[in-house]
């Protein structure tokens, strides 16, 4: 229950991060999500993720749409100021507070209704846009809320509770974000803290759009035998491909990597993601390589995973456009409005 | 905390008294009607002729009728020099410039009897046409064009400019106001200069040498137009924007509202440079719809940020969905909504005011909205500035109700003012001090009493931090699903409407004891009623008058229908939204209330109003 408060009391020995904070101060409400649901593990790793990199809650924006997954940011970061939109349409008012305030980290919770049905346009124009933000999709191929239809993530042949395997072609949000030029794509797993822990992490440092899709079933619409997108069917035919580690600014690589397989690269803030390059054929920098062989794997029923795509050369939607590094709502007002006289100069145009 | 605030619109209309002369009802009384094709570039040479007049201290009026259409299709502009100073169009035609011969004949029919006809004479037309009562002028324009200019281009641009030079002789325009005003417009084009000039004398010569010049009806130099500018709604709006210190524009293009974003543009893109970086101090974003636009606008204005959107009706409804969320959300947002032709795609550059009821209910759900209704460009811009106060003040949405008649026609109106003091008023926006000394911040309480609670903006203070969402909340901003905590919000947000209704602009009245009777009207229908008032009064049929500013109603206007007997609703739609409204909102006497109603695309004239209130009045004395 969203409205039952959390005891405030923690275990005095909790580590705390450089602000002084433990991982208790970055959470949120009292889940209300289903024992079980594959959005508490997320919820989870965002807390470790934003604890981890120090960032001050205050600055942190929670933005989301409707359905389960887009209720999750109440159940993080309190102090952090949260903005539920109407469905479909977190993408937009996020390209709005963030042409406001740049200088604030977005991190959005979608689903795969959320995004890939009513709201396709907007993460489509996100993306083209590059909107400075770390976008996670919560996909579990259904809608929970309305009883378990399927969304249109659902896979050829995947099985309903009731009813007709699903015949419609997919949308994958990793290849559309890939042929629409995203410029930070990962794939990671509810139920594998460890790899999509750092996939946030760089998502939320990444200056431009990074796409976090998380498989993340639904224990009560799709969790059964021949849904493709159940516990048991992800652990399956779970294929690491690119796993990631985050170092953070002035930190050495301290980890042994496989000589070939490490790849660091580093972020806009100093930091750096090592990629680990689990299948040494491919190249996460590539957008031809890693659609082949994204769709390849697709093709064969495999779940790729980790850090498919980065391209940190692009610039973000600021970048673009040549906007002033200063929050433009906290632009001196004053400065910009050129006052009385300028105006009776402008108005002699029209005489 | 605030004290309720009226907004101080100045306003120096001045009334000229109609000329009583006869022989000089002839100077300064003329309408100019000039029928082309689209995109042929005739809109630069008809601004010539209409600026010049104008230059000339005579109080003209603009409008152009154009189509959905890029290259091809008729367009027509409609000149008016009124010396009386009057807003609205007319409803004859004194001179037609038939450039097209595709609408030639009903060119032809339109102009007023005792009228005049200029046409291409390169090309023969059909002299069966021919009317008994109009004078047609032949003046070979494509002939004298080509012999004198090269390239096809050239050509049909110059056609243009030599029949203002033709209309110069005609009506007595001064050259001299011609060339300064060329001289202005070709200012880094030197080379354009000269032969536009030499377009203008093609036809200023041929005129004089072959007709009796000037015609009986022109134009004289006066002094009317002092203080005075040429300008249209939506460039006015985006002026208005940019002073108001909007910094996030979002936007789907559609017509009638593109010029706005353009003007905002235009002059972001000058006195929006950060002195120091050069970089830009503005953000304008394309959105992918206008679902996105409105998104966008809340994204921004949550955040802190003075954003706005430019649309028009079918904008309208697909932003409704966010429009409700804003409203119980409580997030400033303005909208500008040029209205246009409904419903559905209809004419789309065509006016009307057919949006009214559907802004004010926008949404699903118990949700009403500001709204402010501009008459001309001058209110245009002074609505643009009170309308980031009012949203931000009220923490709602507010829209701008203009049309396409006011958005995309040139309007002579006074030179706007602002005061030197003008700073824009955020509303109840919380510092990290005033949170810092604050015990705990709860988001949706009305602490003082006036129904608009405090707010924080993301990045403040940890202590300001709240869930912003359309879903059910409580007074402390909480998730709810408790019938008692629920409604106790949705009855304070009736509190803040009250509130609204003294904050809004206040409607215009003019108000004698000794009229029974009386014209009500919104926005652009404000020149046409004016007039038909004074034409009215001549008749011994006074009446007194009343312009509705805002939604909701404040209350000087359900005092001024209660006074009167019999009020006549002047609106640009066929359903009488404004006089549903005033039912709804007011509580008037429905049968008071007699809807005068124009809605065929048109701007409205006075002939409509004068008409229309003679033939309501005969029906009420045969009653």
């Amino acid at each position: 229950m969203s409205y039952i408060a959390k005891p405030e009391v923690a275990h005095p020995n909790m580590p705390r991060n450089k602000l002084g904070l433990t991982a208790r101060d970055y959470e949120g409400t009292v889940s209300t999500l289903c024992a079980g649901c594959g959005h508490d593990s997320v919820t989870t790793a965002i807390i470790q993720a934003v604890f981890q990199l120090n960032i001050e809650p205050h600055m942190l924006a929670k933005m989301s749409g409707i359905g389960c997954s887009s209720k999750t940011p109440a159940y993080f970061v309190s102090q952090s100021h949260g903005f539920n939109a109407v469905h479909g349409r977190m993408p937009s008012v996020t390209t709005g507070a963030n042409a406001a305030n740049r200088t604030l980290t977005y991190i959005g919770v979608s689903g795969d209704g959320d995004s890939l049905s009513i709201g396709a346009g907007q993460f489509v124009h996100a993306i083209r846009r590059n909107l400075n933000m770390c976008y996670i999709i919560e996909n579990n191929g259904v809608y929970g809320l309305t009883k378990g239809q399927f969304s249109a993530s659902a896979d050829i042949g995947s099985k309903p509770k009731k009813g007709l395997p699903n015949q419609q072609e997919p949308i994958d949000p990793v290849s559309t974000a890939l042929s629409l030029g995203a410029t930070y794509i990962a794939r990671s797993f509810s139920g594998d803290k460890e790899q999509l822990i750092p996939l946030i992490q760089g998502a939320l440092l990444h200056d431009g759009f990074a796409l976090v899709d998380v498989i993340s079933p639904c224990v009560t619409f799709n969790d059964h035998e021949g849904s493709t997108k159940s516990y048991a069917h992800t652990r399956q035919f779970y294929h690491h491909v690119v796993d990631a580690d985050y170092v953070p600014p002035a930190e050495e690589i301290k980890a042994a990597y496989n000589d070939g397989s490490a790849m660091p690269i580093e972020l806009h803030d100093g930091s750096k993601i090592v990629l680990r390059k689990v299948d040494k054929n491919y190249d996460p920098t590539s957008r031809a390589v890693s659609f082949k062989f994204l769709r390849d794997h697709f093709n064969a029923g495999e779940i790729t995973t980790g850090l498919l795509y980065i391209d940190e050369s692009r610039k973000e939607m600021h970048g673009l456009m040549g906007n002033i590094d200063t929050p433009l709502s906290e632009y001196p007002l004053d400065k910009l409005h050129p006052g009385r006289k300028e105006l009776k100069k402008i108005l002699n145009r029209y005489r | 905390m605030r004290p309720t605030r009226q907004l101080t619109v100045k306003y120096n209309r001045q009334r000229r008294q109609r000329s009583s002369d006869t022989k000089m009802a002839t100077v300064n009384d003329v309408v100019i009607k000039i029928a082309t094709v689209n995109g042929t570039g005739s809109a630069s040479a008809n601004s010539l002729l209409m600026k010049s007049i104008f230059q000339m201290g005579i109080p003209v009026v603009g409008k152009n009728y154009f189509p959905s259409n890029i290259q091809g299709l008729p367009t027509w502009y409609e000149i008016r020099v009124t010396g009386d100073g009057y807003q609205s169009r007319s409803g004859r035609v004194d001179v037609m410039v038939a450039m097209n011969a595709q609408t030639y004949a009903r060119d032809l029919a339109e102009v007023s009897p005792g009228g005049w006809l200029i046409y291409d004479s390169t090309w023969p037309r059909n002299k069966l046409l021919n009317r008994d009562d109009v004078t047609v002028l032949g003046i070979p324009l494509s002939r004298m064009c080509n012999e004198h200019f090269k390239g096809a281009r050239a050509r049909i641009l110059m056609k243009n400019i030599a029949y203002v030079g033709a209309l110069a002789a005609l009506l007595d325009i001064d050259l001299e106001t011609i060339t300064g005003l060329i001289e202005r417009a070709f200012a880094d084009k030197q080379q354009l200069i000269g032969s536009n000039m030499e377009a203008i004398r093609l036809g200023f010569d041929y005129a004089n040498e072959n007709f009796v010049c000037p015609l009986p009806k022109k134009v004289a130099a006066m002094d009317g137009t002092k203080g005075h500018i040429v300008i249209d709604g939506n460039t006015a709006a985006g002026l208005g924007c940019m002073y108001a210190g909007a910094t996030v524009g979002a936007w789907y293009p559609i017509t009638p509202s593109t010029s706005l974003m353009d003007a905002f543009r235009s002059f972001c893109s000058q006195y929006r440079v950060d002195p120091d970086t050069g970089k830009r101090t503005y953000c304008i974003i394309q959105a992918e719809d206008e679902l996105a636009a409105i998104g966008m606008v809340l994204g921004a204005s949550w955040n802190g940020a003075r954003s706005f959107t430019p649309t028009s009706g079918p904008g309208i409804s697909l932003m409704s969905e966010f429009l409700g969320f804003a409203y119980y959300a409580e997030l400033p947002a303005v909208v500008f909504n040029v209205q246009r032709v409904g419903p559905s795609t209809g004419m789309p550059t065509r006016t009307q005011q057919a949006d009214i009821l559907s802004c004010a209910y926008a949404s699903h759900g118990d949700t009403k909205h500001v709204l402010l209704f501009p008459a001309d460009p001058s209110e245009c811009f002074h609505m643009a500035l009170a309308s980031f106060d009012l949203a931000e003040g009220l923490q709602t949405p507010v829209m701008v109700l203009s049309d396409l008649d006011i958005g995309m026609n040139d309007w002579m109106v006074p030179e706007f003012e602002i005061d030197e003091s003008y700073v824009p008023d955020r509303g109840k926006v919380l510092s990290a001090e005033e949170l810092e000394d604050m015990e705990q911040f709860y988001r949706y309480l009305d602490v003082d009493g006036d129904g608009i609670p405090y707010r924080t903006l993301p990045g403040t203070h940890p202590k300001g931090s709240y869930f912003t969402r359309g879903s059910g909340h409580t007074r402390y901003g909480a998730y709810t699903e408790d019938s008692a905590q629920y409604q106790d919000v949705l009855d304070r947000l009736l509190v803040k409407w009250e509130t609204a209704r003294t904050m809004v602009p206040q409607a215009e009245i003019q108000y004698s004891k000794f009229n029974k009777a009386a014209i009500l009207t919104v926005g652009s229908g404000d020149g046409a009623c004016r007039e038909a008032i004074d034409r009215l009064a001549e008749q011994n049929v006074p009446l007194n008058y009343c312009r509705v500013r805002a939604f909701p109603f404040s209350d000087e206007i359900k005092e001024f229908i209660d006074k009167h007997e019999v009020v006549y609703v002047v609106e640009q739609n066929r359903d009488a939204q404004l006089r549903t409204l005033l039912i709804l909102d007011c509580e008037s006497e429905p049968s008071k209330l007699v809807s005068l109603l124009h809605y065929n695309g048109m701007p409205l004239n006075a002939d409509f109003v004068v008409e229309n209130v003679l033939e309501e009045r005969s029906k009420g004395q045969a009653a």
